[in-house]
């Protein structure tokens, strides 16, 4: 790629010391929890966010908070990069490491600590699954609201580190508006504790800060999350239209009638056709554009909502209008939603673009990213929460092609400051990482990220946490 | 009498800043001066927002609006309720418990993170706050957040500014997310209940998936405050809003499994509405004193807990909101304010803010909870990245 992102260049001083540094790490954690070995490292060389690489100096796979701790005092005595990992299921790039890095990952940390129903929480390691929340309190009818499309692999301390969203925070929030505390480790190893069962913390809200940091500000080894209960019932319905314009335009509608859905899931045609071949959900194929809208509560309040959200898609020319018959045909719709980057990596590469714009401007910017793409000679899915206007762009590339991976660069590029430019962001969900760290500039002021740099600098005054990240490398203040 | 400035303009306010950081002269930010009675601000010149005042875009259709920080908070309703809609987390209004004058502005419910009865369910102030505009203590104009709901670009600088009561920066414009006025509500109330039943009553009922919307327990020492008298007992309220016929029947469903617990009727609408507003903003203790009281946040099943342990010791009159995590608490006396925070401490932590008191016994109470020193250390750290002269430190206490 002719405008690579470029990462801190390798501190020669750490370099010089691997063998010093491996060594006493394995000294600070017990056998079989620090990767060192080249083989060993491949793993942790990048995330899900495939199109850069780079290997380690090792891995810390610490089982306990202490352990944490101890790692980071290690590493902040001798200036050490650190780059913190979940599951790797980053989708820009906020896991992949450096030469001269320590990963820590939290794989070891993956015990369920305290389920409270009374007070409807649960304590985690952050190690744990984002699924596995939900499933340890399913039977007795609860779950955890955020459900990024990744649940089953990450884990809540990479949730915590992106401010992780999904298809269900248009009604319950995003991972900030769910957690009620952390346990975590500042750079130089110091523990602390933020927030606890109750609703308020006293003091600053250093949570809110924490929560989609990426990692920067420390490392989260517990959480307290919201744990709520779970509806009397949910249906999701299918809604065809001959245009990706009329379905944005309705779920704008939507929104501003005063309904609010669980979820509202739009498709367009080469997102069902991708999505259709991988898990058969039934989605129509005679549609341009496809609404997922899930409704919740007893028989009679979906009914109702339902009723006001047909009488909006008619005025918007629906084509098509199909309720799920059984909870088998629900599981497939969302099936078929939450595979779409899986289903799509089958057919070819792609890169997700994940900004944000108002409601409004939805079928603006659907239709400027149509023609960006195609300028580039390219193919895009788009596949998205429209409820709240995060949009995902999947644009078709080929990564052994590297003029195509560059036009499909730029593209992405383009896309995000179309977004900036109607009013939104450029990440609603994914977080910035290094993917769209370069962009920074291009929704924020030098002022404003000065502002957010020194804020990190006050946790983190070294810059040694996941330090590549984030915000652009120049500019920085002096460490 | 202190000076107070009264910019019209974001840029007049970042020179009058930049001017008094130079000097290291503090300044008191100040929004419709409300709670003035807990704060020290003798001597200080003061910074109002009282003429940043003015919505500057509301988009109904997006369920979002931005405001000027001194925007007087009965404008924002007003306008918000011709398009019925609402600010989610029930801003409360404290001037009847304070007994202070001065009209509530937008930035001040954010700068205190004023939140309701429904922010269980729907989050507090700081969880509607998307996108701010300020100027901190050096005198820097800076943007952070946006106008979308969701937005994860870069630290989430929204969050700390609210509930920062003023210690960070001046804050002069900020955008919000709303919702829609629910259809109809209603009330079940359960009655004769004690503390610790009451408690229980109301973790059952936020097990079932009836979307309770508001959970509060009035003992029998407040009940006669709410509604004019008109509730006959010890009252343990659970809100249910939303689509008429689905509040019928999920207030149905509710009122049959609260049976168990104790005698259950029903308040309509209107009632709810009066009833909700009276808990948000502490009716029972708009009483005209100043005897001291507190608003403790701990974890909702031990609420009952802290204020039994109190009673053995001192004199305590309390009610509960967010299923009995939130505790409304008037002393007779003394503030006992270490007594409070011991008992907090041991039942698993959470924090008290002292609301009111007399002159004298503000001036000799740790008002808000202090906090260990690791994270005390990285407070001052992170405030002096904000405000690094400390202009804005003066008269920061409640």
């Amino acid at each position: 790629m002719p405008d690579k992102i470029a990462f801190l260049p390798p501190k020669k001083s750490v370099l010089d010391r691997r063998d010093i540094i491996v060594s006493d790490l394995a000294d600070l954690l017990p056998k079989g929890c620090l990767v060192s070995e080249p083989r060993g490292l491949v793993p942790f060389e990048t995330d899900a966010f495939i199109a850069y690489r780079n290997v380690p100096l090792a891995v810390a796979l610490p089982e306990t908070t202490a352990q944490v701790a101890a790692v980071l005092k290690y590493c902040s005595g001798y200036g050490i990069p650190v780059v913190p990992r979940g599951a790797g299921t980053s989708l820009s790039g906020g896991a992949i490491p450096q030469a001269d890095a320590v990963v820590i990952g939290l794989s070891k940390l993956s015990r369920i600590l305290d389920v409270d129903y009374a007070n409807r929480t649960a304590t985690v390691q952050a190690g744990v699954t984002n699924l596995n929340i939900s499933e340890a309190v399913s039977a007795d009818g609860y779950f955890y609201a955020p459900d990024p499309s990744s649940q089953l692999a990450c884990t809540i301390g990479g949730n915590i580190g992106m401010n992780s969203g999904g298809a269900h925070c248009l009604k319950y929030g995003v991972t900030t508006n769910n957690l009620l505390g952390v346990k975590m480790v500042l750079f130089d190893g110091t523990i602390i504790d933020l927030g606890s069962k109750a609703l308020d913390a006293p003091g600053l809200d250093l949570l809110g800060l924490v929560c989609g940091s990426e990692g920067q500000l420390g490392i989260v080894t517990e959480a307290t999350v919201r744990l709520i209960a779970k509806p009397e019932g949910a249906r999701p319905v299918l809604f065809g239209f001959q245009s990706s314009e009329a379905a944005g335009a309705c779920v704008a509608e939507i929104i501003g009638s005063g309904i609010i859905p669980v979820a509202i899931e739009f498709m367009d045609r080469p997102a069902i056709e991708i999505c259709e071949a991988f898990a058969h959900a039934g989605y129509p194929m005679d549609v341009e554009a496809l609404l997922i809208v899930e409704v919740e509560g007893s028989e009679a309040e979906m009914d109702a909502m339902l009723a006001g959200i047909i009488a909006i898609a008619r005025r918007h020319g629906v084509s098509t209008i199909k309720e799920s018959q059984s909870a088998t045909e629900a599981a497939l719709i969302w099936k078929g939603r939450k595979s779409a980057f899986g289903a799509t990596g089958r057919i070819a590469d792609y890169i997700c673009m994940d900004g944000t714009v108002p409601l409004s401007q939805l079928p603006y910017v659907l239709k400027k990213t149509g023609e960006i793409v195609a300028r580039l000679g390219l193919r895009v899915a788009n596949v998205f929460h429209a409820g709240d206007g995060n949009m995902h762009p999947l644009i078709l590339y080929n990564i052994n092609d590297p003029e195509d991976a560059a036009r499909a660069e730029e593209a992405g590029n383009e896309i995000l400051k179309l977004c900036v430019d109607a009013g939104g962001c450029l990440t609603g969900e994914h977080g910035v990482g290094i993917e769209k760290r370069d962009l920074m500039l291009h929704q924020f002021a030098p002022v404003d990220l000065d502002q957010q740099m020194a804020v990190r600098a006050a946790f983190d005054p070294q810059w040694i946490m996941n330090p590549s990240k984030v915000f652009p490398l120049e500019g920085r203040p002096a460490a | 009498m202190s000076e107070v400035h009264q910019p019209v303009s974001e840029d007049a306010a970042a020179r009058i800043i930049h001017t008094a950081a130079a000097v290291g002269a503090p300044l008191v930010l100040r929004g419709g001066g409300t709670r003035s009675l807990a704060r020290n601000d003798e001597g200080h010149e003061i910074l109002s927002s009282a003429r940043l005042s003015g919505i500057v875009s509301y988009n109904p259709a997006e369920m979002t609006m931005t405001a000027k920080s001194g925007t007087p908070l009965a404008d924002i309703l007003a306008a918000l309720a011709e398009k019925r809609q609402m600010l989610a987390f029930e801003p409360l209004d404290l001037r009847p418990v304070l007994g202070t004058t001065g009209n509530p502005t937008i930035g001040g419910v954010f700068a205190t993170n004023a939140s309701g009865p429904r922010r269980f369910v729907a989050g507090a102030a700081r969880d509607s706050l998307l996108g701010v505009r300020f100027v901190n203590g050096s005198g820097d104009i800076i943007k952070a957040g946006g106008r979308v709901m969701k937005n994860v670009t870069g630290l989430d600088l929204a969050k700390v500014l609210a509930g920062s009561r003023g210690s960070l920066a001046f804050v002069t414009e900020v955008t919000f997310r709303l919702l829609p006025v629910p259809e109809t509500a209603a009330t079940i109330v359960i009655s004769g209940l004690n503390d610790a039943e009451a408690t229980a009553a109301m973790a059952t009922a936020l097990s079932m998936s009836v979307e309770v919307s508001g959970a509060a327990h009035l003992p029998e020492t407040v009940r006669g405050r709410f509604l004019g008298g008109d509730l006959p007992a010890a009252a343990t309220v659970l809100r249910i809003e939303g689509l008429s016929a689905s509040v019928a029947v999920r207030a149905e469903t509710l009122r049959a499994a609260m049976a168990s617990f104790g005698a259950v009727s029903m308040l309509d609408a209107d009632a709810t509405d009066r009833l909700w507003r009276e808990i948000r903003d502490v009716h029972p203790y708009a009483d005209g004193t100043l005897r001291p009281l507190w608003r403790v946040s701990v974890a909702p099943t031990v609420g009952h807990q802290l204020v039994a342990a109190l009673r053995l010791e001192t004199g305590v009159d309390a009610f509960y909101d967010w299923q009995g995590g939130l505790i409304w608490l008037r002393m007779e006396a003394e503030a006992e304010a270490g007594l409070l925070r011991h008992f907090i401490k041991a039942l698993g932590g959470g924090h008290a803010t002292l609301v009111r008191a007399a002159p004298g016994i503000l001036a000799t109470t740790l008002v808000l909870e202090p906090q260990p020193d690791a994270v005390a250390a990285l407070e001052a750290r992170i405030k002096a990245k904000f405000d690094p002269k400390g202009i804005f430190s003066a008269g920061v206490t409640g």
